[in-house]
């Protein structure tokens, strides 16, 4: 790990003000990705903000009937609220999907929506990789891509984004809202938040230098069921190949988000009309630009029937 | 030839003086661009609470808290397995809940109450989840046994508090404590001896005791 400095933050305008205003500045809230990828050196902060302490780890209804979850609220508190359970049940279901007891004990909402790919050539510094080194090459193109992205993907980079509850707030339209270096706020819908690897693969999201996401904010509830389903290589405790957040009415309508298989959470509004058609007609629009390799071409396949068993489990 | 005495350094030494090397160097290629008084501030004075006794230490920032525990408290009971949030082996409890001391910095943690495995219990006076774990031979080589017995006592706790978790069927029902659900929620924690089913007998019987 290269040496950094440290300092605790106890304001939101002090933090992203110190992040915006000092060069090579990173905000570390659970750390459980940051320090993972410091100790190989793919990240390389020179001053760390910990923003630990900034009092955004409440959940609260607002006006509109939804809630404002902070920043700050851990996975597992996140997961285990009475409000969460009852009214946004696809979300409690994708954050304990994902990760250990352990880790969600510190991961963070903010921090979740910000963890890098887990593309095995991003984790390793020996070989070539766009992400972690524009210009070099992606090895993931001609290696073993086998977890990596079918759809959303470019020539440089073919990640895909790891993350359980973003698929789920996804599917919900969550609104991410952030304050900038110079305090101004702003609300960025989680559709927008992530970009698509284009020529800049290192480029992730849309959020400025020492912008500081503060909540991320649900509208109301959606009435239906909620389904979260996470096909991976063992049944706790891994990535997802495929993962699915549903809400699904009685009439067979609904919201469909795929998870595993972009570098985005996926969401086609379109694909997600032909869901009283069944999950064939979904997936062929869904995937209808996909470009997998050869080894993870079988996704193509894993997302219909996935979809598959979660309208089954929706009309049961 | 070398004399027998020169080989009589222990392993723990050598590793201490191989990181003190690389300590020294990088102290070394910072000074090439950085002040004295930035070279200082990368380090911070913590002050927390260790098993009940109130612990200051001036750290290095890039000290995770299981480095903390291990190199500088010399509490080596909580094991260091992947360093990277994939084993558990790490597993502490920070403020009473469980998290890797592998993926986290010491100085995060300023005057939080961290409790390890030697926290937990000692011999004569072990933690009830302890002396299951040696009644059900939960274990075979150890090395997993600290991080899983302090991750199965905070689990429990988690139970208690309601805390949903992936096999949960009914998100609204109160949590229960059954093989799935234990399983599940150590899942977090590898064995590579494959000692899982007796540490699920050994916990199932402490969470009985408890109800
Ligand atoms: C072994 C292992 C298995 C895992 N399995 C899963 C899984 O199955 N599913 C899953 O979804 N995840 C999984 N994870 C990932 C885990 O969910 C993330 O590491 C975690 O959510 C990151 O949150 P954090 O608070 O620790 O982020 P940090 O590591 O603190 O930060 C991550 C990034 O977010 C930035 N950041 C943090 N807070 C803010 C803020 N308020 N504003 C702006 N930027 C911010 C940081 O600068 C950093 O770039 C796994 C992780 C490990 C180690
Ligand atoms: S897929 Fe993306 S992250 Fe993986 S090697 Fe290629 S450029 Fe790097
Ligand atoms: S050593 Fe921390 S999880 Fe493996
Ligand atoms: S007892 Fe050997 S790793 Fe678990």
């Amino acid at each position: 790990m290269r040496a950094f400095s440290y300092e605790r933050a106890s304001t939101i305008e002090a933090a992203a003000k110190a992040a915006a205003s000092t060069d090579g500045a990173k905000f570390i809230a659970g750390g459980t990705n940051l320090l993972d990828l410091m100790k190989l050196e793919i990240e390389t902060p020179t001053h760390l903000i910990d923003v630990n302490r900034l009092g955004v780890d409440r959940i609260e209804p607002t006006p509109e009937g939804g809630l404002r979850i902070g920043a700050l609220v851990r996975n597992t508190d996140l997961a285990a609220d009475e409000r969460i359970r009852r009214d946004y049940a696809v979300l409690a279901r994708a954050l304990l999907a994902g990760a250990s007891g352990q880790l969600r004990n510190r991961a963070t909402t903010a921090g979740n929506l910000l963890q890098r790919t887990r593309c095995p050539y991003f984790y390793d510094t020996s070989q070539p990789c766009n992400k972690r080194q524009p210009g070099s090459g992606c090895s993931a193109l001609s290696g073993f891509s086998r977890q990596l992205a079918v759809v959303g993907v470019s020539d440089a980079c073919i990640a895909n984004h790891p993350s359980d509850m973003a698929v789920a707030m996804r599917a919900l339209d969550a609104i991410v809202e952030t304050v900038r270096s110079d305090g101004t706020t702003r609300s960025v819908p989680i559709a927008d938040l992530h970009r698509l690897p284009g020529d800049t693969p290192h480029i992730e999201h849309v959020l400025e230098r020492g912008e500081l996401i503060t909540a991320v904010v649900l509208p109301k509830p959606l009435s239906g069921k909620h389904i979260y389903r996470k096909v991976r290589d063992r049944a706790s405790y891994a990535f997802a190949l495929v993962s699915i957040a549903a809400v699904v009415l009685p009439d067979g309508t609904g919201r469909v988000a795929v998870g595993g298989i972009a570098p985005k959470p996926w969401r086609d509004e379109a694909a997600e009309r032909e869901l009283p058609n069944g999950a064939r007609a979904v997936t062929a629009k869904l995937l209808a630009n996909a470009r997998p390799t050869e080894q993870n071409a079988f996704k193509m396949a894993l997302v219909e029937r996935t979809l598959s068993a979660v309208l089954a489990e929706a009309r049961g | 030839m070398q004399s027998p005495g020169a080989l009589e350094i222990s392993r723990r030494d050598l590793l201490v003086a191989s990181a003190a090397t690389v300590t020294v160097a990088s102290t070394a290629s910072l000074s090439h661009f950085q002040t004295s008084t930035a070279a200082a501030s990368q380090s911070t004075k913590i002050s927390f609470t260790v098993n009940g006794e109130r612990r200051e230490l001036q750290l290095d920032n890039r000290t995770t808290l299981l480095d903390a525990l291990r190199e500088h408290l010399h509490l080596t009971g909580t094991k260091k397995g992947c360093d990277h949030g994939q084993c558990g082996a790490c597993t502490v409890l920070a403020d009473g809940r469980r998290v890797n001391a592998c993926l986290t910095l010491a100085v995060m943690h300023e005057g939080e109450d961290i409790t390890t495995i030697e926290g937990l219990g000692q011999p004569g006076s072990l933690h009830p989840m302890q002396a299951a774990f040696v009644e059900h031979d939960g274990f075979q080589c150890g090395y997993c046994t600290p991080g899983q017995i302090c991750s199965s006592v905070a689990m429990l706790e988690e139970i208690k508090a309601n805390i949903p978790s992936h096999v949960t069927g009914d998100l609204l029902a109160p949590a229960e404590v059954t093989p799935a659900e234990i399983r599940e929620r150590m899942s977090g924690n590898i064995c590579r001896c494959g000692a899982y089913s007796n540490i699920v007998e050994a916990i199932t019987e402490i969470a009985g005791r408890k109800a």
